[in-house]
């Protein structure tokens, strides 16, 4: 099965991206880990207004065979959650870049970004 | 190093991904676990079951032998009948379940779980020896010379019998529990009328190195009914709804056929068997614990295998422990298999289930936990 990795992403080792659009960052989970997940049957979402470090456990994604935390690749405060999952967390299995997002945060330490991996590193730390 | 069935390389060929299970690699899924589990709710659904262990009883004195290891009546099969039933230690406590069939007068096949099979073939030897008729019974572990398939759900008598070659009795023509020995390309494979989903099917045990063709005959026989491979992950599924018990989780060598709720395939009356004395106690007695199903009052992470259950109430400790769980591909909702006090036991009855910290309301459900109206 060939995996999605979108070039113009931002990635962490625990398998989120990352998309930045000024100071604020639209965070989800990566194809690959929907694919290593199985069916997602539930997310659980961070409180809007949450302060989050970068690395911190801020959201579950429980699939049919297990639970998942999901970690916040940046620090910041979280501005918007993705409602739509609650009634439809399968869109983490059919659009995990779309509108399988999770939730978006506004930026505390823009410096972490380059921390992250670019597409390329997160490809080759994903092959078998 | 993980053990391969004989269909392996098909599983492969298929993208299934692949996971270890009771020393096996076997596939979770192939397409999506959701899907498939549909699949066997709506059509049909074909599972490698190649990793089941098979041990054959034979000889004059092999009903006898039988029935003493076993807790169902043995003596209620007819030649070609098969029943679920479930061997104890002394203490009443389980050391598989399995199935039961009678291919001849004086021939019995047991299908066990995978996990199971050195133990179960010890623990037979054992009692072969101690067993005064032992010159009449003759073990036998074919667990590596025999695969197995399972074909389950609505569609799959429909097309069964495309596959074997034509004779007297045919497999759709088999009442549930019944088993036909047919020919498969001039070899025996025994198919019977049973699984492990909560829908009809059949179960194919045949000869490793024709267990493939059989697959293959199978997909192609059922692709215009909408047969899809299914793996372990919608077996689970499929049996959770089912609110049938898997050995590890709601069956140990500690936990009594009484307490899981299969006390239905335990015979008190037949006279005396390995872990009778003690079940009988238990009976008198009442158990401390009962395996009940249950469902998530809303909809909610799902329940998982270790999660503590509570009465509704609260209390200070838990009074027992999620042994299955997951979301029901059928109800939308999370369900489960768990112990609780015997007191919380009959259907509808409160309780908590406790997810990552947070107590969520639950009500015990009769098992089936989900039938297909």
């Amino acid at each position: 099965m060939s995996v999605n990795v979108p070039p113009d992403l931002k990635y962490t080792k625990s398998h989120e991206w990352l998309r930045t659009d000024g100071a604020v960052a639209t965070i989800g989970i990566t194809d690959h880990a929907q694919h290593e997940l199985t069916d997602v049957v539930f997310v659980e979402l961070p409180a809007m207004g949450r302060s989050l470090k970068a690395g911190e456990s801020c959201a579950v994604v429980e699939s049919v065979k297990t639970a998942s935390d999901i970690y916040s690749p940046v620090s910041g405060e979280v501005v918007e959650v993705n409602g739509e999952l609650t009634g439809h967390p399968d869109l983490v299995n059919t659009e995990p870049y779309v509108s399988g997002w999770f939730f978006k945060i506004r930026l505390s330490q823009p410096a972490e970004l380059d921390r992250l991996m670019s597409a390329e590193d997160y490809t080759k730390q994903i092959a078998p | 190093m993980l053990k391969k069935t004989p269909l392996h390389a098909t599983h492969q060929k298929l993208g299934a991904r692949l996971v270890e299970f009771g020393g096996w690699e076997m596939p979770l899924y192939y397409s999506s676990i959701l899907e498939e589990h549909r699949a066997v709710r709506t059509a049909a659904g074909i599972f490698d079951i190649s990793h089941m262990g098979e041990i054959d009883a034979r000889g004059p004195r092999a009903l006898e032998f039988v029935n003493f290891v076993l807790t169902n009546d043995a003596r209620k099969l007819a030649a070609g009948q098969g029943q679920y039933t479930l061997m104890c230690n002394e203490h009443g406590g389980t050391i598989d379940d399995l199935y039961l069939y009678r291919i001849d007068a004086e021939e019995y096949l047991m299908v066990v779980n995978a996990a199971r099979i050195g133990a179960d073939f010890a623990w037979l030897e054992r009692q072969r020896a101690a067993f005064p008729g032992r010159n009449g019974v003759e073990l036998e572990n074919r667990s590596d010379e025999l695969a197995a398939v399972a074909v389950q759900g609505p569609k799959a008598a429909g097309f069964i019998d495309h596959v074997f070659q034509p004779g007297a009795q045919m497999a759709a023509s088999l009442q549930k529990n019944e088993v036909v020995r047919l020919s498969f390309a001039g070899r025996i494979a025994f198919v019977s009328r049973t699984g492990y989903t909560g829908e009809d099917g059949f179960e194919i045990v045949a000869p490793a190195d024709c267990i493939e063709a059989v697959w293959n005959k199978l997909f192609d026989a059922g692709k215009s009914s909408g047969l899809k491979p299914a793996g372990l992950g919608a077996r689970d599924t499929l049996r959770t709804e089912a609110g049938y018990p898997l050995y590890g989780h709601e069956l140990d060598e500690d936990i009594s056929p009484l307490e899981a709720g299969v006390g239905f395939f335990v015979s008190l009356s037949k006279g005396e068997f390995i872990g009778r004395a003690a079940l009988v106690q238990q009976k008198a007695a009442g158990t401390s614990r009962k395996l009940v199903g249950f469902k998530m009052e809303e909809r909610s992470a799902p329940p998982r295998p270790g999660y503590p259950i509570w009465s509704a109430s609260g209390g200070k400790t838990p009074m027992g422990r999620v042994t299955s769980g997951t979301q029901s591909p059928s109800l939308g909702i999370g369900i489960g298999l768990g112990f609780v006090a015997p007191e919380f036991s009959p259907a509808n009855t409160a309780i908590g289930i406790e997810v990552r910290g947070k107590q969520l309301p639950a009500k015990v459900a009769t098992r089936p936990i989900y039938r297909r109206s």
